[in-house]
């Protein structure tokens, strides 16, 4: 059994503003998000000696979390910008919750921001982001990171016998959260069929099966259990994580339908020792539509092919058996590239401080959080509570 | 992107391990790797084998025959340079001899791909130095 488990809590979450921001940089993101967490944990910025963010691809820096040290004037004891696509957020989550826990540092910062919707050309963060591709034997070919996961979506609807509805159902689930978040990026409602008359970008992921481009930032303050006790807000116990890892290039994966979710999850839960079954919600990447089918299948939600009815039988909206991206998601709520996950982190800490408003899942105690970066390839998953063990 | 750019495909950067590959692709013939110590195939080219971790791997010419093992039909281009190919099919091609590669299906109606659909491989040229497997329906 773990040491880690219920030892670091979250005691700081916000966000920034999402959707069109030309008038931020990527840099001011980050840095708004960062202050506006430190305010939200009742900290000043002289009480951060743990700084984490991830590179921006509009203003790149080359030690990006040493430049946003700098930009802040803080002088950290750990300092580190991390980078695995989408997965990063929950990676560095339990590394810095490693890095308090063995004395390296106290209290640390973990913020990223992008700003990939109005700081890059549409072809620049196209280009950029299909660069995920293997440059000698993928790249070449000229798939985009939809083509990517429809070669899963393909060969996921081919076995398990999904349809464009079971895809679109996610599509619909995500939006009507996000409906109910005053901050989302996307609040018009939508149906089945307006995500299936929407135009076909790499069959069979229609425009509504793929994630939002935004820019936005959001950052989390992590401390010790002991800590977190004296900070205003209910503190959120970081009570397993886990890692997968099962390939970088999609043409060398393992099974196109079956992710290294599994594994993270189930390292996870091992951590925490607990189950998918003692989940109050659950934070699921949804870059895509069919990757939420097969993480939810995948992490013990459901049997494997049947992630498609059971979010069509409604078990993953809020009122549902297991809520799932409850702020609307990378589809609906926003998706600013690699700090995307972080925005499902912000909304945990809001569900299990029971202050989500209108969105908040009655009673919720314990909440796993996942993503994956690159093409379903390197996975993380994290699982949350409001009691520390 | 100005203007007065030609848009150009992405070209793979060759590296000491792929040489050969590419030379041969070249010379229209698609080769895989296969361990001496165990016996397995493998694609992409590299040092270790990926079951054994052997570093006795000789070259195995594919007969190029596989089936498509996923695809998709892409209706909007990565860049300006793949335009002129929409719609295109990227697809995950399961070669006879066992790996798997991406690649491309050309010469059919892309409507027509499945997930089964038997294919032979075809070179096209995009440079000089280079030319690329893709597949046609066998
Ligand atoms: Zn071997």
């Amino acid at each position: 059994m773990s040491n880690l488990s219920g030892k670091v809590a979250i005691v700081g979450a916000a966000d920034t503003q999402v959707g069109k921001i030309p008038h931020m940089s990527a840099t001011q993101l980050c840095i708004q998000a960062a202050k506006r967490a430190m305010d939200d944990a009742g900290i000043t910025k002289d009480q951060v000696d743990g700084l984490v963010t991830c590179n921006s691809m509009a203003e790149p820096h080359m030690y990006h979390a040493e430049a946003m040290a700098e930009y802040l004037q803080i002088f950290p004891k750990y300092c580190v910008s991390a980078g695995a696509g989408g997965g990063t957020t929950f990676a560095v989550l339990y590394q810095a919750a490693a890095a308090i826990v063995h004395g390296i540092c106290e209290t640390v910062v973990i913020s990223m921001a992008d700003s990939l919707r109005t700081g890059l050309s549409r072809e620049a963060a196209m280009v950029m982001q299909s660069s995920s591709g293997h440059p000698q034997y993928e790249t070449p070919y000229g798939s985009t990171v939809p083509g990517y996961y429809a070669l899963i979506a393909q060969a996921y609807m081919h076995e398990f016998g999904a349809t464009p509805e079971h895809l679109a159902g996610v599509a619909v689930t995500c939006r009507n959260h996000a409906c109910l978040h005053p901050g989302a990026q996307m609040r018009e409602p939508i149906t089945v069929q307006d995500v299936m008359d929407s135009r076909m970008i790499a069959d069979p992921l229609r425009l509504l099966d793929c994630s939002l481009v935004s820019d936005g930032g959001s950052a989390v303050v992590l401390t010790s259990a002991e800590r977190a006790k004296d900070l205003p807000h209910q503190p959120v116990y970081l009570l397993g994580a886990g890692e997968g890892h099962g390939h970088e290039h999609i043409s060398q994966a393992r099974s196109l339908t079956t992710s290294a979710a599994k594994e993270s999850g189930a390292r996870a839960y091992a951590m925490a020792g607990l189950g998918a079954k003692d989940m109050d919600l659950a934070q699921v990447y949804d870059c895509f539509t069919p990757v939420v089918l097969i993480e939810l299948e995948d992490l013990g939600f459901c049997a494997k092919g049947e992630g498609g009815d059971f979010v069509a039988e409604g078990h993953a909206a809020i009122g549902g058996s297991l809520p799932m991206n409850t702020h609307g998601g990378l589809l609906s709520h926003s998706h600013p590239g690699n700090p995307g996950s972080m925005f499902a982190l912000t909304e945990t800490v809001a569900q299990l401080r029971h202050a989500a408003g209108e969105r908040q899942v009655e009673g919720a105690e314990t909440a796993l959080v996942h993503a994956q970066g690159g093409i379903l390839s390197s996975h993380c998953s994290v699982i949350l509570g409001r009691e520390a063990g | 992107m100005s203007e007065a750019d030609t848009p150009l495909k992405a070209h793979p950067p060759v590296s000491p391990e792929s040489v050969e590959y590419w030379e041969r692709c070249a010379a229209g013939k698609l080769l895989l790797q296969r361990c001496r110590t165990c016996g397995n195939v493998q694609f992409y080219p590299r040092l270790l084998c990926t079951a054994c971790a052997s570093d006795e791997l000789e070259w195995l010419e594919a007969s190029g025959s596989g089936v498509v093992k996923s695809f998709s039909i892409i209706r909007r281009a990565v860049s300006a340079a793949y335009e002129p190919d929409v719609p295109y099919v990227v697809a995950l091609i399961e070669l006879a001899e066992g790996p798997t590669m991406m690649s491309n299906v050309v010469d059919c109606d892309a409507e027509a791909v499945r997930i089964g659909l038997p294919v032979q491989v075809r070179f096209e040229a995009i440079s000089d130095a280079i030319s690329l497997p893709v597949f046609a329906p066998a």
